[in-house]
C-alpha cells in the first residue's frame, strides 16, 4: 500500500507527523506492509493533514485526518471503500481543479527528495531546452513570456537577466531570495518543502543564461523546515548531476548554497540580502549602482524571488508564448495566490492575473472561518493596503492594485472579520516598521515611531484635525523619501485604514488624510 | 528541526575559534560563524566579539554591529525551552493576540522573557509561514497550527515540564 502525507510545515503543525506515526502502528498491527511517502501540500490546508492513498484510479485524498481517526481510515483504505473524510480523486476536487498551477504543478504530487520521481513529472525539460536553445535564446524567452518578480516589486524578470548577461565580470552570483517574511505568505516555503528542485533547476538556468556559476539561496531562520528540505534535495541534486561541475552532462558549471537568515524583516529587501550574505548588517544599499550590476561582493548578480525562479523550468517546458498568454494587461501567466488569516479556505490557490478580489476572498476562500462578515483583507503583506468589501471588484493585477492605492506583494491575502480594529491595525503597521527598519535613512527609522505616536494622539482624539494632517505629511515623507519599501510603503496599511475605516479612528473623519486617498479611487 | 530542548557548551574562547577557523573558506562567513556559535554556545556573549574580529580582520566594532543588528542572535542563553508565538497580521486575524497575552499571564513573563526558573523563554516571531492554519506557534523546533486556548495550554505544560 502507497501513501502520500505531507511533510510541509503547514500539515506538520497540524499534525501530520502523528498521523504518519499511528498508520505505522496500525499497519503494523494488521501486518501489511505501507510506503508513506512524504510529499509537500497541495496548498489545502483546511484538509491537512491530507493522507492520500495511491488507487488504481488515481490518487484518493482523505482529510483533515486526526490520529485517533488514522486506525478507521486504514480500514477504509485497504478495500478502497468509503470512509467520511474520502474527498475523492485529489485533483477532482473543486478547489484545486479550477486552479491553473504552472509554479506549482508538482507541488503535493511528488516526492521532495526523488530526481526520479520529479523527472517522471517534466522535471528537467525545461533545462534540456535552456541548453539547446543556449544563454542569450533562454534570456529572451524569459524576456518574452512576461514574468514579472513574484517577491512584490513586479520588475520585469527577463530585464535582470539581460542586464546581467550583458555585463562582463570574472564573476557573477544567482541569488535567490527565500526571506518571504510578509505575513500571509507561504508560497515559497511550500515550494522549496514540496518541490524543491523546480527552485533548483530555475536558478540553474539562471545561472546558464547569465553565465553565473554560484547560486545562493538566502532561507529565513523562521523556516527551519525549508532550510532542511532545500539542503537535502541539493545534495539530491549534486549527486544526480542536476548541479555541478557538468549541469545535466552540459559543459556549464553550477552549485547552489543555502544561507539561513537571522531574523530581520528588511533582509528581504534585495540590497539588504546581499549586505546580509555578504556577512554585514542587513542595511540598504541606494541604488544605483544596480544588483545586475553591482551585487553580491561587488559582481553583477541576479536576484529574483523564490516563485520567480521556480516558474522558470515550466515556462521553458512550455514555452514563453503559452505562459504570457494567461492574465491580464501587465500582468502575465499565473500568480500563486495564498489565502491566510480568518479564512474558511485557507491556502494556495495558483491562478491567471484578473481574477477578483472578491472571488478570491468570498468564493474560493468561503469567507471567513468565524462565519463573522468579512471586515477587511490586507493584501500584499505588512507593507499592504487594507481593502474593504466594497473594493472586492478589483482584479488580482499589479496596475488595478496601484490605481487603487494598494499593491499585490507576494500575493498574500490576509483576512479579517468584524471584530478587527483598524486603528489597532495602522499603528501596528507604524510598530512593525520601527522594529524592523534598518535605520539607514531617516524616514523610515523616525518616522516609523512618530508614527505610532500620531496614531496614538488621534485614537485619543487630541488635536484630531492637526494631527491627521501630520499623519498625512509624514507619510508622504516616508512614501517618498524612504530607501526601500519598508519606509515607502508602510503608508498603505495606515493610510488605507484611516479612508476605508474612519469610524475605527475616534470621531468621524474630516482630515486631509483620509479625503484626499478617496478621491485617488 | 530540533524538537527538545537544547543542550548549550559553556563559552570558551579556544571553541570559538575553532568555529571561526572552519568557516574560514567561505564567502561572506560572519552569519555562518555566528549562527554556528549560538547553536553551541546558546547565545553570541559579547566575549566572543573580539576573538572573531581578529580571526576574521574586522574591527570589534563591526562584528558588534552586525550581532547586534540581527533579532536572532542573543546575549545571553534563552530559557530550556524557547516558546515562539506569531504575532503578525495573520494570526492577529485569528486571535492571536488573546492567546499571546494568555500566555504571558500563565508563564508569568512578558514576550521577550524568561520565567524564573529559567524554564521557558517566551518570544515574538513575525510570521512562522503558517498563515493557513494560524494562530501558529513554534516549541524550539516544533511548528504548531490551529491554536486555540486548549493547544496552547497544553503546550505551556509541555514547555514547563
Amino acid at each position: 500500500m502507497r501513501v502520500f502525507v505531507p511533510r510541509d510545515a503547514g500539515a506538520l503543525a497540524v499534525g501530520a507527523d502523528e498521523v504518519v506515526a499511528a498508520l505505522r502502528d496500525a499497519a503494523k498491527q494488521r501486518d501489511i506492509a505501507i510506503e508513506i511517502v512524504r510529499n509537500g501540500s497541495r496548498g489545502l490546508y483546511w484538509l491537512e493533514p491530507m493522507v492520500e492513498l495511491s488507487a488504481p484510479e488515481g490518487r484518493i485524498a482523505f482529510g483533515p485526518v486526526t490520529r485517533g481517526e488514522v486506525a478507521g481510515l486504514l480500514d477504509a483504505m485497504l478495500t478502497n471503500g468509503p470512509h467520511p473524510l474520502r474527498l475523492g480523486r485529489a485533483e477532482d476536487i473543486p478547489w484545486l481543479e479550477r486552479q491553473t498551477r504552472l509554479t506549482f504543478a508538482r507541488c503535493g504530487v511528488v516526492d521532495p527528495i526523488s530526481l526520479d520521481d520529479y523527472r517522471a513529472h517534466g522535471g528537467s525539460v525545461g533545462l534540456q531546452r535552456a541548453l539547446s536553445l543556449g544563454p542569450q535564446a533562454t534570456v529572451e524567452e524569459i524576456v518574452q513570456s512576461g514574468l514579472r518578480g513574484r517577491g512584490g516589486a513586479g520588475f520585469p524578470t527577463g530585464t535582470k537577466w539581460r542586464t546581467v548577461a550583458q555585463t562582463q565580470a570574472p564573476r557573477k552570483y544567482i541569488v535567490c531570495n527565500a526571506d518571504e517574511g510578509d505575513s500571509g505568505t507561504f508560497a515559497d516555503r511550500m515550494i522549496m518543502e514540496g518541490d524543491p528542485f523546480a527552485l533548483i533547476e530555475g536558478m540553474t538556468i539562471a545561472g546558464i543564461a547569465v553565465g553565473a556559476t554560484k547560486g545562493y539561496v538566502y532561507i529565513r531562520s523562521e523556516y527551519p523546515h525549508a532550510i532542511a528540505a532545500m539542503n537535502a534535495a541539493l545534495t539530491v541534486a549534486r549527486r544526480g548531476g542536476l548541479i555541478g561541475d557538468k549541469v545535466a552532462g552540459s559543459s556549464y558549471a553550477f552549485d547552489i548554497e543555502v544561507r539561513a537568515g537571522a531574523g530581520a524583516y528588511v533582509c528581504g529587501e534585495e540590497t539588504s540580502l546581499l549586505e546580509s550574505l555578504e556577512g554585514k548588517r542587513g542595511l540598504v544599499r541606494a541604488k544605483p549602482p544596480l544588483p545586475a550590476h553591482r551585487g553580491l561582493f561587488g559582481r553583477p548578480t541576479v536576484i529574483n524571488n523564490v516563485l520567480s525562479l521556480a516558474s522558470i523550468p515550466a515556462i521553458l517546458e512550455r514555452g514563453a508564448a503559452f505562459y504570457r498568454e494567461f492574465g491580464m494587461g501587465r500582468s502575465r501567466g499565473t500568480m500563486p495566490i495564498q489565502l491566510a488569516g480568518n479564512v474558511r479556505h485557507g491556502g494556495l490557490f495558483e491562478t491567471a492575473f484578473g481574477v477578483t478580489l472578491g472571488e478570491l476572498v468570498d468564493d474560493i476562500g468561503g469567507g471567513t472561518l468565524t462565519g463573522s462578515p468579512v471586515r477587511a483583507v490586507q493584501v500584499g503583506g505588512p507593507l499592504g493596503a487594507y481593502f474593504p468589501p466594497a473594493l472586492f471588484d478589483t482584479p488580482f493585477d499589479y496596475e488595478a492594485f496601484a490605481a487603487r492605492g494598494g499593491l499585490i506583494g507576494h500575493g498574500g491575502i490576509v483576512v479579517f472579520d468584524d471584530r478587527i480594529d483598524m486603528a489597532k491595525q495602522a499603528r501596528f503597521a507604524f510598530a512593525f516598521c520601527a522594529l524592523e527598519s534598518c535605520g539607514k535613512c531617516t524616514p523610515c527609522r523616525i518616522g516609523s515611531t512618530r508614527g505610532v505616536e500620531v496614531v496614538d494622539r488621534i485614537i485619543a482624539d487630541r488635536d484630531r484635525a492637526q494631527n491627521l494632517t501630520l499623519l498625512e505629511d509624514l507619510c508622504n515623507t516616508m512614501k517618498f523619501g524612504s530607501l526601500c519599501a519598508l519606509g515607502g510603503f508602510t503608508p498603505y496599511p495606515v493610510l488605507s485604514a484611516l479612508a476605508h475605516f474612519p469610524e475605527d479612528f475616534g470621531a468621524a473623519p474630516k482630515g486631509a488624510a483620509s479625503t484626499r486617498l478617496q478621491a485617488a479611487e | 528541526m530540533q524538537d527538545r530542548e537544547e543542550t548549550h557548551e559553556a563559552w570558551s574562547a579556544a571553541r570559538t575559534a575553532e568555529i571561526v577557523v572552519e568557516h574560514r573558506g567561505t564567502e561572506g562567513p560572519l552569519l555562518p560563524i555566528l549562527q554556528a556559535i549560538q547553536r553551541r554556545f546558546g547565545c553570541v556573549p559579547e566575549s566572543a566579539v573580539p576573538v572573531i574580529a581578529e580571526a576574521l580582520n574586522l574591527s570589534r566594532a563591526e562584528v558588534h554591529g552586525v550581532v547586534t543588528f540581527y533579532h536572532d542572535f542573543k546575549s545571553a542563553p534563552p530559557g530550556r525551552r524557547v516558546l515562539k508565538l506569531c504575532r503578525a497580521e495573520a494570526c492577529q486575524a485569528a486571535g492571536g493576540e488573546a492567546l499571546a497575552a494568555r500566555a504571558e499571564a500563565s508563564l508569568g513573563v512578558a514576550s521577550g522573557g524568561t520565567t524564573a526558573d529559567r524554564r521557558v523563554t517566551l518570544e515574538p516571531v513575525y510570521c512562522l509561514g503558517l498563515c493557513a492554519t494560524a494562530p501558529s506557534a513554534m516549541l524550539d523546533g516544533r511548528v504548531v497550527g490551529r491554536l486555540d486556548q486548549e493547544r496552547l495550554d497544553t503546550l505551556i505544560t509541555e514547555a514547563r515540564r
